[in-house]
This record gives structure tokens, sequence and C-alpha cells, in this order.
């Protein structure tokens, strides 16, 4: 019986497993490495991997956010630039204006000084002939009176009569105008 | 004596070559326990420098990726955004870690076959890829059913829009597509091409170094220095098909994983 059972078995030569513990082996280790992959090593890497997107996600996150500050920063100061231009612009404008200004009032100053002047210095010549006058009317009168007494020879000391001759002689005098001879 | 370089290099004389067969992918048992030989420690070895790598390259992640973390991150989001996300959608977290050591561990595998004090990939002894393609199976018919519960059954058997008149033909057919071939096929794609690909390295090398140093023939000679250094050209082209067989092994799981969660079928 055993025989026959030999007999018809076919020789399957190098395709038969030379050992079971080739097959045996060739299970545990598979299974070996593939707990050993799936405990370390294959989280290890998708670990690595999340992480690594994320930072490059994060990264990208961060470049746009500082783009975007940097761009807020420029419209800042361009808007900041443009209203120093405008307030530079217009105190410019201010100053030529107040220069205008000042210019006209101390035009007008001296104007309405030198016209004071003009016209204190007229009432102070006023003044002065007023005085001259009145002076020379007193000495005048004198000077008259010696003269007409050495011409008349006769003494005006009367003095009743001699002022009596000074008023007569100023009224006369007054009456005829201020002329050319007098300024 | 003209016809003698062609000649099988059984007849050829000496009679001291012994051509590699498939008695070079058998070692001596290791330690005095039977089962374990120099694969079993070699598949050991790959598993550590797996979980070791990863772990290592997962410690020292930084957002801002160094020279070396730029390498680990290429090969992780080469399986994570070109195999699991392509093929599961946003599933694919789930099943990361599965085909993000699936793929590490055949690659450190397959490039023992081409690395110094290996130089034997682990794959090319079908053991191992029937444990892996097992696995695979056991995800995949898992995921199905966690999904859609016993309706998966149906799903996966008898497509929509078949007249019930050929259910007899397809239900079995699905079921052998689904159930059987898969797995077979994903564990038999990967140990072939290994195994070929080895054998075809061990041709090279050893039955060149034997022209090489056959005596009073200079034609043999100059051939066994040619192979020797097409042997090397073999051994690049090894290193890619290891890099292509891991990735295949990868997608079609990650395939299959996505075919039994889907919603159509």
């Amino acid at each position: 019986m055993v025989t026959t059972m030999v007999a018809f078995e076919i020789n399957l030569g190098p395709l038969a497993p030379h050992y079971l513990s080739e097959i045996i082996m060739g299970i545990v280790l598979m299974v070996l490495i593939i707990v050993v992959l799936a405990k370390a090593v294959v989280p290890a890497f998708e670990k690595m991997y999340a992480e690594r997107a994320d930072a490059i996600q994060g990264g990208m996150e961060r470049a746009e956010k500082a783009q975007a500050e940097a761009e807020q920063a420029l419209q800042e100061y361009r808007s900041q630039l443009a209203e120093a231009r405008e307030e530079a612009a217009k105190i410019r404008e201010d100053a030529k204006n107040q220069g205008a200004q000042i210019l006209a009032e101390m035009r007008e100053r001296a104007a309405k000084e030198s016209e004071r002047m003009v016209e204190s210095a007229r009432a102070q010549i006023e003044a002065e002939r007023a005085q001259a006058s009145s002076q020379l009317r007193a000495e005048v009168g004198g000077l008259a009176t010696t003269l007409a007494g050495k011409i008349v020879g006769e003494s005006l000391t009367d003095d009743q009569r001699a002022r009596g001759t000074v008023e007569r002689f100023l009224a006369e005098l007054e009456s005829t105008p201020i002329g050319a001879g007098e300024r | 004596m003209l016809t003698l370089p062609f000649l099988p290099m059984e007849t050829g004389g000496e009679g001291g070559y012994k051509p590699p067969s498939v008695e070079d992918f058998y070692f001596p048992t290791l330690f005095g326990i039977d089962q374990v030989d120099r694969t079993t420690v070699q598949a050991i070895i790959a598993a550590l420098l797996v979980i070791v790598l990863w772990v290592w390259a997962a410690r020292r992640l930084k957002t801002v990726p160094t020279k070396g973390q730029f390498f680990s991150e290429f090969i992780y989001e080469f399986i994570r955004n070109g195999v699991a996300r392509d093929a599961l959608g946003h599933d694919y977290r789930k099943y990361l870690p599965w085909l993000l050591g699936l793929f590490s561990f055949i690659l450190v595998n397959n490039w023992f076959g081409e690395f110094f004090y290996f130089m034997f990939p682990t794959f090319s002894r079908v053991g191992y890829a029937y444990g892996l393609a097992l696995l695979t199976w056991v995800i995949y018919i898992g995921a199905g059913f966690k999904k859609h519960g016993i309706r998966y059954l149906k799903m996966s058997l008898l497509p929509e829009g078949v007249p019930w008149y050929l259910w007899w033909l397809i239900i079995p057919l699905e079921f052998l597509s689904n159930f059987i071939t898969r797995p077979i096929t994903l564990a038999l794609r990967l140990f072939a091409n290994l195994f070929a690909g080895h054998l075809v390295v061990t041709v090279f090398v050893i039955g060149g170094g034997y022209l090489l140093t056959v005596d009073n023939n200079w034609f043999y000679n100059v051939a066994g220095g040619v192979s020797l250094i097409f042997s090397i050209a073999i051994l690049f082209l090894e290193l890619f098909i290891g890099a292509l067989q891991a990735y295949i092994f990868t997608v079609l799981s990650a395939q299959y994983v996505s075919s039994s969660i889907s919603d159509h079928h």
C-alpha cells in the first residue's frame, strides 16, 4: 500500500520545499517585520510627513501674513507721505500768505509812521513859529519904540502912550498878510 | 579535433567538471539542527537587517531631510505612494507596514545573491516564497471577508453579469484563479526568477573557471575568461531582476488586496 502511494507521488524537484522550516521561517520573519514596521517605522514616517506638511503650510501662511503686513505698512507710509506733502504745501502756502500780509502790514505801518512823523514835525514847526512870532512881537515892540524915540526925539517913556503906539503898529503889522518874506 | 570544443563537458577529457545543478541549492545542516541550513541564517540576517535599517531610519527622521533620509524616504514613498496608495486608495495605511516589509525583505534577500559572503538568493529556495505567498493569501482573503463578510465568497466567485447557465463553468474557474493559482504563481514567479538567475550565474562562474584552467586548450581558456567577465554583467542583471521581482511581488500583493476589498468585482 505504501509503496504504491510512493510510486504515484509526483516528483516536484526544486518546486517542493527542501525543509518545512523554510515556509515557517518565511512567515515568522515576515510577521516580525510587519509588527516592527507597524509599531515603529510607519507611524514615525507618517508623523514626519504630517509635520512637514504642517511646517510647509505654516510657513506659507506666515509668508502670506508677512506680505500682507508689508503691503499694509507700505500703504500707510504712502498715505503718510502724501499727507506730509500736502501739509508741507499748505505750510508753504500759509507762509507765503502770511509773508505777504506781514509785508502789507509793515508797509502800512511805515506809511502811518512817516505820516505821523510829518504831522508832528509840522506841529512842532507851527509851535516854534508861534513861539518865535510872540517873542518877535515883544522884541520888535521894544526895538521899534526905541527906534521911534530916537527918530522923533521924543521920549516915549510915557508908558501909556508908548503902549498905544506899539499896539497900533503891531495891529498894522498883523493886518498885512504874512507873505513870502515871513515864510 | 575540430569538434572537440563543442562537445559536452562531460566527454571533454579530464572528467573533473561537474555542471551546476539543483544540488548546488542545498547545503548541509548547521549547528547540528535538522531543518536549519545557511538559508535559514540568511533569512534571519535579512529580516534583522530590514528591521534595524528601517528602525534606524525612522529614529533619525527630520522634517528637513538629510542626505541619508532622502534615500530612506525615496524607498518609503516608492512603496507608500507608488504601490500602496496607487492600488488601495485611502485604505493604504493599514497595509503599508506589510507592503513595505515585503518589498524590503524580498529585496535584501534577492540581493544576497550578488553580495560577497552570501552569494545566494534566499528565495531561490521555494519554501520561503511559499511562506510569503501564503501570508499574502491569508491577508487578501482575510481583507475580503472583513470588508464584505460572507458576501465576499459570492463576489469573488461570481462576477456580475454572468448568465446563470454559465455558473457551472465560471464558479470553479474563479475559485481556481482567486484562491489557488494566485498564491502559487506569486511564489513560483519569485522563486523561478531567482533560481534560474542564480543557476545562470553559477554556470558562468564555475564553467568559466573550469574552462580557464583546462590545460593545453587555448580556446577553452579564452572562452572561460570571456564567460567569467560576462558573469559580472549577469550579476548586474541579477541585481536588477532581484529588485524587479521584489517590486512585482509587492505590487501583485497590493493588487490582490485591492481586488478583495473593492466594491465591484
